[in-house]
């Protein structure tokens, strides 16, 4: 089975914003950068599904330079080859543009299978997967816990809210976005990461100009809304006083 | 004329679908408002969206939209869609909205803005601030491009309860819509639960939430017991799920659940970001926490800081004598 795996390269957890002198985007040289979790995820399943199928892993990235070692730490960690879309506009270019640009890239592929996140966690469009999907006229699944492959289909566990799952099938190929926690992550070994210097990166331009969908307007630190009332005082006596202030002031107790 | 497209599941109506009504009324008024509701005989739920103060309710009706799946959907609304011509479609983000709208936009060749916490109208076009970064930063965003807009909005960023009542009910028109169903490629299997305690903590009026500082799992009886005292719900932030201490059902946060009760008390949650985009639209919130410089305490209504081994027990034994 051929599969692709489409990750993106993310400011890290820690990164503490800072922004451009438009205020419309963030100083990208200032930022540290690591793989979107969710896409780890995805790589991780689609590493799985090769050990138990066979074929290979194609991981696939847009962006700029920069996301090459992403890309490197992907094919450490077990693909076997990458298709880096290479392009400065993509980097901060919106998921819908982003999900375009791979079709675009991935459509000589032919391939049998496409993971990818359930969402980036810089902006968080959670467009890209659907329409890369959309635009490679294949069948689609999102926020997906499990997948199993037989005869040709899938049967997948589709996350729906409040705790409700739901398994559907679909031919292949298909596109389906995964949600974190699906499986362990493996880390790379010294092997890996040796083995992953030899490993074809393949660098294509956008098959069209990029133009995002979105124009940013204004980026921002939000405002704190709220004036917290602490609490001081022993346990018992902090703990009657919240009880008679949620009753008595915001009503939010059982009436 | 907003369209707005409301959600059901199983002949439900999912309560987050006045949200996007209640903004579309605040956009453009009432009388150019369209509320859609998909579905296979869901007149009953398209009387119930006619109490809102709407032009009309649109019942867009086929066998094939019994359960969802996003090529029925796909197909129904890129029709009806092509004849309503609305200036901008609103949307819950459910994760329903989130498998079928980004394609839908996508084939129609136009914008879809997701997550949007607030809406206004700049000229012929919209500017949306949505979270971005984690939340760390907020971004305001206008479409590029012609309409009809796509706007996919946080759920609860926009209050249900605002929805402005008619005097009668609103027109109900049912439009068949048509769906070749041999086209429809996902085949879904019936919804089911995974643990016998799993439930929609998006309907809940109060939760209780924990995380890292519980310290371990023998000690979430303490939580249980908090939340039973208030008739809440339990929760969780993501290090508990990942440790299997609680089923990932009970997730709040960005890889988990977006809620928005009534009461929503945080027990030793740090606040990372990744927790408050899925709970700062609580109406109330508490946070309790050994850290007084904690994150959580920014977007919480009362704090107590201190440890919660001495402050829950407190709590609960407040709770009954009073």
């Amino acid at each position: 089975m051929k599969i692709a795996v489409c990750i993106k390269q993310v400011p890290t957890r820690e990164w503490q914003p800072r922004l451009n002198e438009a205020k419309t985007w963030i100083r990208d040289s200032e930022a540290s950068f690591e793989l979107n979790e969710p896409d780890a995820y995805a790589l991780e399943e689609g590493l799985r599904l090769k050990e138990k199928h066979g074929g290979e892993v194609v991981v696939c990235a847009a962006g700029p330079a920069r996301v090459s070692a992403v890309i490197r730490e992907a094919l450490a960690r077990g693909a076997d080859r990458a298709i880096h879309v290479d392009d400065e506009a993509l980097g901060s270019a919106d998921g819908a543009t982003v999900g375009e640009a791979l079709a675009a890239a991935l459509s000589d592929e032919h391939v049998d299978l496409i993971l990818t996140g359930l969402q980036s966690d810089d902006q968080g469009h959670a467009q890209t997967g659907v329409v890369l999907a959309e635009r490679l006229g294949i069948p689609h699944a999102t926020i997906i816990m499990e997948v199993q492959v037989a005869d040709g289909r899938l049967r997948v566990k589709r996350e729906l809210e409040g705790g409700w799952f739901q398994w559907i099938g679909m031919p292949l190929p298909a596109l389906l976005t995964i949600q974190s926690g699906i499986n362990q992550l493996r880390y790379a070994t010294l092997k890996g990461i040796m083995a992953a210097k030899k490993k074809e990166i393949r660098r294509v331009a956008p098959a069209s100009p990029v133009q995002s969908r979105q124009r940013i307007a204004a980026l921002y630190v939000p405002e704190k809304s709220k004036q917290t009332q602490m609490i001081d005082g022993t346990p018992s006596d902090a703990a009657r006083e919240l009880v008679r202030r949620l009753r008595d002031d915001a009503r939010a107790l059982r009436q | 004329m907003i369209a707005v497209i409301a959600e059901q599941r199983g002949g439900v109506l999912n309560r987050a679908s006045w949200e996007p009504i209640a903004a579309a009324q605040q956009l453009a008024g009432a009388q150019d408002v369209t509320v859609v509701i998909p579905g296979a005989d869901v007149s009953a739920l398209a009387a119930e969206l006619a109490a809102a103060a709407v032009r009309e309710v649109v019942e867009l009706d086929d066998r094939a939209l019994a359960v969802y799946t996003p090529d029925a959907y796909l197909q129904a609304l890129q029709r009806l869609l092509g004849e309503l011509s609305p200036s901008l479609v609103l949307l819950p983000h459910t994760y329903q909205t989130r498998d079928f709208a980004p394609a839908l936009a996508a084939r129609l060749g136009r914008t879809l803005i997701t997550d949007v916490t607030h809406i206004r109208q700049d000229g012929g076009s919209v500017v949306c601030t949505r979270p971005v970064f984690q939340g760390k930063l907020s971004a305001d965003v206008s479409p590029v491009g012609d309409g009809p807009h796509f706007v996919s909005l946080q759920i609860g960023a926009f209050r249900a309860d605002a929805v402005a009542r008619g005097a009668g009910p609103a027109p109900v028109r049912r439009i068949a819509a048509g769906i070749d169903a041999s086209k429809i490629r996902q085949q879904p299997e019936a919804p089911f639960q995974e643990a016998r305690q799993a439930v929609d903590l998006s309907q809940a009026e109060r939760i209780v939430s924990v995380g890292r500082g519980i310290k371990a799992q023998e000690h979430l009886a303490l939580v249980q017991q908090l939340a039973e005292a208030l008739g809440a719900e339990l929760a969780a932030s993501r290090p508990i799920c990942d440790a299997g201490w609680l089923p990932m059902s009970r997730q709040i946060g960005s890889s988990g659940q977006t809620v928005a009760p009534k009461l929503y008390v945080a027990v030793g949650i740090s606040g990372a970001i990744q927790h408050l985009v899925g709970m700062k639209g609580a109406r109330t919130i508490v946070a309790i926490n050994k850290d007084a410089e904690a994150p959580i305490f920014e977007v919480a209504d009362y704090g107590i800081a201190g440890d919660l081994f001495e402050i829950v027990p407190a709590l609960v034994a407040a709770l009954k004598s009073s």
